[in-house]
């Protein structure tokens, strides 16, 4: 009866301050599809290469898909980058061929090297296939000189020169996923995470600190209200808005961006529900350590950020070997590694336990610590 | 039979980390007493409000609410309490502030209606109730936290500050209603104050100075005590004592 009065009135806050209720829900929309724009145009993107005194097969090799040519004149290769931002300038002398790359932006100096080497690898092609050909006719003639000189004698079948110039043909199928997936597949998981972990740390940290701030924590202890049943209030309330707010993104992600979602969706409200959990319990813990609204802000840098890190952005079994028990110690971690196994590889939660376990670990750790501060208000 | 007294304090020793706020305190508080604590700021009256309510475990000494050892949650449940600082929830109405500390203190459905019709009604704020607590003035916020405290009907009335921005008639007011229910209901109070005046009302003084109790006793009684004829002369006589020991 007390938990629901506190869940009711929560609700009653919430719904008039119209503010937190946008950041809530019109927010995480808003920075989803940004980020899906920002994600969609990046294959299209030509990349610049400046070419002097290059021979003209070479020149023809190079995939014009992904490169811009520009034939230069005698300017210094340094100075064409600097002056026309080219990503790289090739020149030739004699039978050697020079690359300078601005290096500037990592991705497009990957892609001047990848069309070189496919160049490469053509010319290499085209001059295997030529001299086979002569090969192949030059034998032909052995063959049927050789014929004519011995008639009668055992038949010699000529070699057959298409199969010396067979060309292989790669099929690739995608296991998740598709051809069209961008990185915003990637990050669709982990986004959805955060923003659920972000907004409820965030929101729940403040209407606690807020309360303590404004004495009405002190006065609801001063009834014979438990300590848990203000912390059970606080954990449903704001629990109930993270699921509102769960099913708005995922619906979004669904009808908008028009992405598979391959597992189940309830086990997404599953894991979303026990982040925000996790995030709730955090923020009311992080909250009794500030005493300002603005002092709350400055945990994110501490608390939030370094989550960001080790979400799967930056694959966590690529990094420095120190820092991968790191990630261990990240709510976020589990959350945003079982969203990816749900939604980009279909993986059920029979798979996805030890994620659960964790962050039911992590809820259990900050309700517990969270009663014990409380105590410091009243000491019953 | 004796009648037990609501609240019993006897040599309570009171403080934070090293500090010791109070020491010394002894007090008997009987059903339909008034009791004034005075002192000035940071005297320690708060202090022993907070102690006697159980939001803060006794250092040494014993407390008693209503025969029971403090802290005890469910004493909370039998004591009305009004802050100094108004705890108010600004975005909702007086109203649902009114109700969810009700249901808080356990005051059941049936009698919700009738216990807020009721509390509104000493404070005069009935015709503001539907308008949320943010455009309240100062004093209408007061107002409301002593209605909160009065939601309940609890034997015990523990107010901090109860008259500070109310104007003087409607001090008059809650005077009357506060001695009708001590009268009446056999409610006991507790309230700290710094105005003289509302310390003539009370029938007993307790005065706190630096920690301890330097006067105790009913108004005639301390004015008698010090030949003085104002309390304020008792309080400023008991403190030269105090600072002469």
């Amino acid at each position: 009866m007390r938990i629901n009065a506190m869940i009711s009135r929560i609700f009653k806050e919430m719904i008039r301050d119209k503010r937190t209720l946008a950041l809530m829900f019109i927010a995480p929309l808003f920075i989803m599809t940004l980020i899906f724009f920002l994600f969609q145009s990046n294959t299209n993107t030509k990349v610049d290469l400046g070419v002097r005194g290059v021979a003209t097969p070479i020149v023809k090799a190079l995939d014009t898909d992904r490169i811009r040519i520009h034939h230069v004149g005698h300017e210094k290769p340094t100075t064409l980058i600097k002056n026309r931002d080219y990503a790289g300038v090739l020149t030739q002398k004699g039978d050697k061929l020079t690359l300078l790359l601005a290096n500037a932006d990592q991705s497009q100096s990957a892609i001047v090297k990848q069309t070189l080497q496919a160049a490469t690898i053509k010319l290499k092609m085209q001059a295997a296939a030529t001299a086979i050909k002569t090969q192949a006719a030059a034998l032909q003639k052995l063959a049927s000189a050789l014929k004519q000189a011995s008639h009668g004698a055992a038949q010699v079948s000529p070699p057959q020169p298409s199969s010396a110039t067979a060309s292989y043909q790669i099929t690739t199928h995608y296991r998740y996923g598709s051809a069209n997936s961008t990185y915003f597949d990637t990050l669709l998981p982990i986004l959805i995470g955060f923003i659920v972990f972000f907004f409820v740390f965030l929101i729940s940290g403040i209407a606690l600190l807020r309360e303590r701030t404004t004495g009405t924590l002190y006065r609801l202890l001063a009834t014979p209200v438990r300590r848990g049943e203000i912390i059970g209030g606080y954990l449903l309330g704001y629990g109930i808005f993270a699921l509102v707010q769960t099913i708005l993104i995922v619906g979004y992600t669904l009808l908008v961006f028009k992405i598979e979602i391959l597992g189940n969706i309830g086990a997404i409200f599953l894991i979303n529900l026990l982040l925000a959990l996790t995030a709730l319990s955090l923020g009311l813990l992080i909250s009794t350590f500030a005493n300002t609204e603005f002092q709350m802000l400055q945990f994110i840098p501490l608390v939030v950020i370094p989550q960001i890190f080790f979400t799967g952005l930056i694959p966590v079994n690529q990094m420095l070997g120190w820092l991968q028990p790191i990630a261990r110690l990240m709510p976020l971690y589990y959350g945003a590694n079982a969203l990816t196994g749900i939604i980009t590889k279909g993986q059920s939660l029979s798979v996805l336990y030890p994620d659960i376990i964790a962050l039911l670990g992590f809820f259990l750790l900050f309700l517990s610590l969270n009663l014990i501060t409380m105590r410091q208000y009243r000491q019953v | 039979m004796t009648i037990q007294p609501v609240v019993q304090v006897t040599g309570l020793q009171q403080g934070y980390g090293q500090k010791i706020v109070l020491s010394d305190i002894d007090l008997t508080l009987k059903r339909g007493q008034i009791l004034a604590l005075i002192g000035p700021s940071g005297a320690g009256k708060t202090t022993l409000i907070r102690t006697i309510m159980g939001m803060m475990r006794p250092r040494a000494g014993q407390v008693l609410v209503f025969n029971q050892a403090v802290p005890d949650r469910l004493l909370l449940a039998r004591i009305g309490f009004m802050a100094q600082t108004d705890a108010l929830y600004e975005s909702l109405t007086g109203a649902e502030n009114l109700t969810f500390f009700a249901k808080m203190q356990g005051v059941g459905h049936e009698e919700m209606t009738k216990q807020l019709t009721y509390a509104a009604n000493v404070v005069n704020l009935q015709s503001a109730l539907d308008q949320p607590v943010k455009n309240y003035s100062g004093g209408m916020k007061r107002r409301l936290s002593l209605a909160i405290a009065l939601i309940s009907k609890p034997p015990l009335l523990i107010l901090d500050e109860p008259t500070i921005g109310i104007d003087p008639e409607l001090r008059r007011k809650i005077w009357e209603e506060l001695h009708r229910l001590a009268h009446d209901q056999g409610t006991a109070i507790i309230l700290t104050t710094h105005v003289m005046a509302d310390a003539e009302e009370a029938d007993i003084l307790m005065m706190i100075r630096n920690g301890t109790a330097i006067a105790q006793g009913t108004p005639t009684q301390l004015k008698a005590d010090y030949q003085t004829n104002s309390i304020e002369a008792v309080f400023l006589a008991a403190g030269r004592q105090q600072d002469a020991h």
